[in-house]
């Protein structure tokens, strides 16, 4: 293998000579303890390599092994449930070998070689096969079956198929194309700043349901569509991605922590294998993979972190499941940008940010969507993006926040000062927006309640009014409202209060169905409007704010779901009769 | 034998340049001796084939071009532990300060330290009481977290930290407990104030003290936080011991890493501080934490004076973004003269969750703190409305929660620097307060803890 030397070393950067014939982005191995790294830059003969470990102890005169191929992931039954570092390297595997601290210079393969999988062929000999069909599939955990797929370019004839168990580096089928034949193993190989290609992209219009009443009700998510949660920090980031990977009605969950606390990763492996899928009832851990490159571990595998992740969730999304990858967090991953640009002496942009901040996160962005996937089947799959910004100060005219709103369509607008009043999920109702509204719109009316989004529009407007209405309490004080406005100040805070506020961690109101949402919200705005009605015929505000069903409104959403959730359904009939009564009363 | 060099070519700053040199490594260790003859250390910030940038750990004054002479050591900087630490005084490059001798190495330890395997991770939730309301009641404190405290200058941090050292225990176990406290930059006084504390209560035979104090070297304070690491770990992983490592001041510590960076001609981020702080503080804050199957624990509280009391300042700012939570003190409370003057409302502690509740506190613990926290902001909130439209314009709850707030915080959060309050007491006291509220409206607890507590009197 040919091989450069080193002419410099900086931190995270390193400068090899004599690497002619070396590419962009090409992997290669640095120092006699061969640490991985990749090239990002090539000047005449020298390469600029940026090194996912810590490069102390390497000097000028070491060896730099150029591999000649890009950094790549390894794709293939065995990713499910694993918890890889930035650059696909498995940790536990990593422990296993080193103890409880990382060291460096570890060379372990990304997914298990000796496991035996049993591999089921859909093929038979002879049939003739596209790029994107399925050979087979392995039952990988109960909840997912592995779809072997024929890599992209390989049309042909199966020659030989192969059925039972395997292991991942044995010849599963070969085809057979003009002359030439390919074999094809359980796993395939493809370089992390690639997207993977698909037939064609669609329009998302499917909801993602998280269970979070204020995101799916309020500012929903496609699926296959892309939103960022920028907040300071303490206003509940973390907890709001948690609660997505936890919940969310996608098939498989890619969480890349990127940059963040070590402890927070510990939290999602201890808590996931215990949790449970409500659709299934399996552990959730068998549907989710972790890149876990946290804080203190080398800042340019932080960079590739984002990549790995996002490879790992196409290669899903090309079986046709419905994939959703949560990033935490995508300032961590502009800093490694920043970092390893300041050390190789570009122009910076803004705040020190490179000029190419934008594209990237732009190009990043967009390998999520609504795809049909390659295969002769034409199948659906989707690809979901949220990614979490930590703006410094919570300043949203960060240049990351800027460059990802200018490309995501729902933005959820964490606040701190509801952070410190404890609403959580602090999402701001006025200043968040989701653009997937409109054509969610049909799906929500035809599956879930005909007039599911007429209330939804009635509970935004009554925020709105609130916000108006409490301008002018704060000149002119409460009493000065009509009654008429004062209960629509009753009823928004009820609608905060007693639906958008949501505790992570209370067993039932940790989690929301769509339906019960329409339920819960359709109870509020009757209530609201029954008020309204009853103000006019001339009852006392006092009366109606005094009502004992106020309470059972607010309990609503710690009711145990069930089927058609009768309870909630009752809370309709009973406002119906309790303002029969207070008119009867009034004679 | 190593080589010594005399092709010193540019001193700037903290940095000394060197030439013609040959197999020198990324972050060795390097000894200069100044015209003089004293002896100095630094390590190599970047490297290539003619020369290599050093930074000086003791500063840079009285070296010249011509005579200075530099010798690379091979290796990067390391401490020499062993059990003797304890108890044990040193400066901020781990030398001797107490007049003692020189530790004898059982183990050499790098000081920049490894990152603990995400999987080798054990989340913390072992509750620990500090004795402190507005700390234990509110933003709960557990074994291997990392808690800073934002402090503004000239307000009590070091004597809520010293309180907390002081008081700590894990309810109902006795166990291997030390403390590793480093000082970066602070006055002598300041440092002093802590080691005699320490002395009056016995911890200092349980302490160990890195002291690089204001008129010291300033670039000797990027070494001094992570020496106090490396102990720390020692002693938690190695000697299965709980430790507690307060830091003071982060401040100063970011400050000497804006100087390197401004030596190095490197592009600034915000306010000057070089882009990589993020990654350069959370090399040292995430080294706090627990790892399964062993005893041991870092629990990790660094302390920071934000400059005119700005949170958005990058330090604080970055510094919240690593550790789980922060105690937020605020000058307006001082000014009203309550101890400790921590404002709830901005403080959190993002791993109080698993850390609280039956088996571990008590039942109603989270209830009432998130009931306490509401009522609080409610009464704030009522307190700001009664300076804009006068009292008279309050309605009845909003008095209520405005004489809510004044008692809380002369009774929930005001209490006496040795006062050590059990969580127990510290939940009554927060019931007490609930009580002034009507039943009704206290929606954040459980019906069925209402019930039992409410109505319960003292």
């Amino acid at each position: 293998m040919k091989k450069g030397k080193i002419i410099r070393t900086a931190g995270p950067l390193v400068v090899a000579s004599d690497c002619l014939g070396a590419k962009m982005y090409d992997m290669v191995k640095i120092g006699d303890i061969g640490l991985i790294g990749e090239i990002i830059e090539l000047k005449e003969d020298r390469a600029f390599i940026q090194v996912y470990e810590d490069t102390t102890g390497i000097g000028p005169g070491e060896p730099v092994e150029l591999t000649g191929k890009p950094l790549s992931v390894e794709l293939g039954p065995g990713l499910i449930s694993s918890v890889f570092d930035g650059i696909q390297r498995p940790l536990d595997v990593i422990k296993e070998k080193e103890g409880d601290f990382i060291t460096r210079g570890i060379d372990v393969p990304p997914l298990n070689r000796e496991k035996k999988w049993d591999f089921k062929p859909f093929v038979k000999k002879g049939q003739k096969v596209e790029e994107g069909d399925f050979l087979g599939e392995i039952e990988e955990t109960p909840l997912i079956k592995h779809k072997i797929m024929v890599p992209s370019g390989k049309n042909g004839t199966v020659i030989k198929i192969k059925k039972g168990k395997m292991l991942i580096e044995e010849v599963a089928a070969v085809i057979k194309s003009e002359e030439k034949e390919h074999e094809v193993r359980l796993f395939q190989v493809w370089s992390i700043r690639k997207n993977r290609l698909v037939k064609k992209r669609e329009m998302p219009e499917i909801p993602l349901v998280t269970g979070q009443r204020v995101l799916d009700t309020l500012f929903p998510l496609a699926k296959g569509g892309t939103a960022c949660i920028p907040g300071p920090f303490g206003s509940g980031k973390t907890v709001v991605q948690h609660q997505l990977a936890k919940w969310s009605d996608a098939q498989i969950i890619v969480f890349v922590a990127c940059g963040e606390r070590g402890n927070e990763v510990a939290d999602l492996l201890l808590s996931f294998p215990k949790l449970k899928d409500p659709s299934t009832g399996r552990p959730l851990m068998e549907r989710t993979i972790i890149i876990a490159n946290t804080s203190n571990m080398p800042v340019a595998a932080r960079e590739a972190s984002i990549y790995t992740g996002m490879t790992i969730a196409e290669y899903f999304r090309d079986m046709g499941y419905s994939v959703a990858l949560m990033a935490d967090s995508s300032s961590r991953w502009a800093e490694a940008l920043r970092e390893i640009s300041g050390r190789m002496e570009e122009m910076p942009g803004e705040e020190g940010y490179p000029a190419y901040l934008a594209s990237r996160i732009a190009e990043f962005y967009e390998r999520a969507g609504k795809v049909i996937c390659l295969g002769s089947d034409n199948r659906e799959g989707a690809l979901s993006v949220i990614g979490a910004v930590s703006p410094p100060g919570g300043d949203l005219s960060d240049p990351v926040v800027q460059s990802t709103l200018k490309v995501v369509k729902v933005f959820w607008a964490l606040d701190d000062k509801l952070a410190n009043m404890r609403h959580f999920p602090a999402i701001n109702w006025l200043n968040s927006y989701s653009l997937y509204a409109e054509s969610i719109k049909d799906y929500w009316d035809k599956e879930i309640a005909e007039d599911f989004s007429e209330i939804r529009q009635e509970a935004m407007k009554l925020l709105e009014k609130e916000s108006e209405l409490q301008e002018i309490a704060r000149l002119v004080g409460v009493e000065s409202l009509s009654d008429q406005d004062r209960l629509v100040l009753e009823s928004s805070k009820s609608i905060r209060e007693d639906f958008l506020h949501q505790n992570a961690f209370h067993p039932q109101d940790t989690y929301t169905s769509l339906r019960k949402q329409y339920l819960m919200m359709r109870t509020i705005i009757h209530f609201h409007n029954s008020g309204l009605k009853a103000l006019k015929e001339g009852i006392n505000l006092e009366d109606i704010l005094k009502l004992e069903i106020r309470e059972k409104i607010s309990k609503m959403k710690f009711l145990e779901e069930k089927g058609d959730d009768p309870d909630v359904l009752d809370l309709f009939i009973e406002i119906n009769n309790v303002f029969k009564e207070l008119l009867k009363k009034k004679g | 034998m190593h080589k010594e060099y005399l092709t010193v070519t540019n001193i700037v700053g903290p940095l000394v340049i060197v030439e013609k040199i040959v197999d020198v490594k990324y972050g060795e260790l390097v000894e200069i001796s100044s015209p003089g003859g004293q002896l100095r250390r630094g390590t190599v910030l970047d490297v290539s084939t003619e020369r290599a940038v050093v930074q000086v750990f003791e500063g840079t004054t009285g070296l010249d071009i011509d005579k200075s002479s530099i010798r690379f050591l091979g290796g990067s900087q390391t401490l020499a532990v062993s059990e003797e630490i304890v108890g044990r005084i040193f400066d901020g490059s781990g030398n001797p300060k107490d007049g003692g001798p020189k530790i004898i190495a059982k183990k050499r330890r790098d000081i920049n330290g490894s990152p603990i395997n995400p999987q080798a991770r054990d989340y913390p939730s072992e509750f620990i009481q500090t004795g402190i309301s507005s700390i234990d009641g509110m933003n709960s404190l557990v074994r291997g977290q990392k808690l800073p405290i934002f402090s503004g200058s000239g307000l009590p941090h070091a004597r809520i930290a010293a309180q907390i050292a002081r008081q700590s225990k894990v309810l109902g176990k006795k166990e291997k407990f030390a403390v590793v406290f480093g000082a970066m930059g602070i006055t002598f006084e300041e440092a002093n104030f802590f080691i005699e504390d320490f002395r009056d209560t016995g911890a200092l035979e349980r302490s160990v003290i890195f002291l690089n104090l204001a008129n010291e070297p300033t670039i000797e304070r990027i070494a001094t936080p992570r020496l106090a690491l490396t102990c720390a770990e020692f002693l938690a992983f190695d000697l299965d011991m709980h430790v507690l490592v307060v830091l003071v001041d982060y401040t100063f510590y970011a400050e000497a890493l804006r100087e390197i960076s401004a030596a190095r001609k490197e592009i600034p981020g915000r306010r000057g501080y070089p882009g990589y702080l993020y990654t350069d503080l959370a090399s040292m804050y995430e080294r706090a934490g627990r790892i399964k199957e062993k005893p041991g624990s870092i629990t990790y509280i660094p302390i920071l004076t934000m400059p005119e009391d700005d949170k958005t300042h990058p330090i604080a700012d970055l510094t919240g973004y690593i550790t789980e939570g922060q105690i937020m003190l605020s000058r307006e409370l001082h000014r009203k003269g309550i101890y400790p003057p921590i404002d709830v409302l901005p403080s959190l502690s993002r791993l109080k969750d698993k850390g609280i509740g039956e088996g571990k506190t008590r039942e109603d613990h989270a209830d009432v703190l998130n009931q306490l926290f509401a009522c609080y902001a409610s009464g704030k909130e009522a307190r700001e409305l009664a300076l804009i439209l006068g009292e008279a314009a309050l309605s009845d709850m909003d008095k209520i929660y405005m004489e809510f707030a004044e008692k809380y915080e002369d009774e929930f959060v005001c209490q006496g620097e040795h006062e050590s309050r059990s969580i127990a007491d510290t939940l009554d006291i927060g019931w007490d307060l609930l009580r002034m509220v009507p039943k009704g409206e206290l929606k954040r607890i459980r019906p069925e803890f209402l019930d039992k507590y409410y109505s319960l009197e003292k």
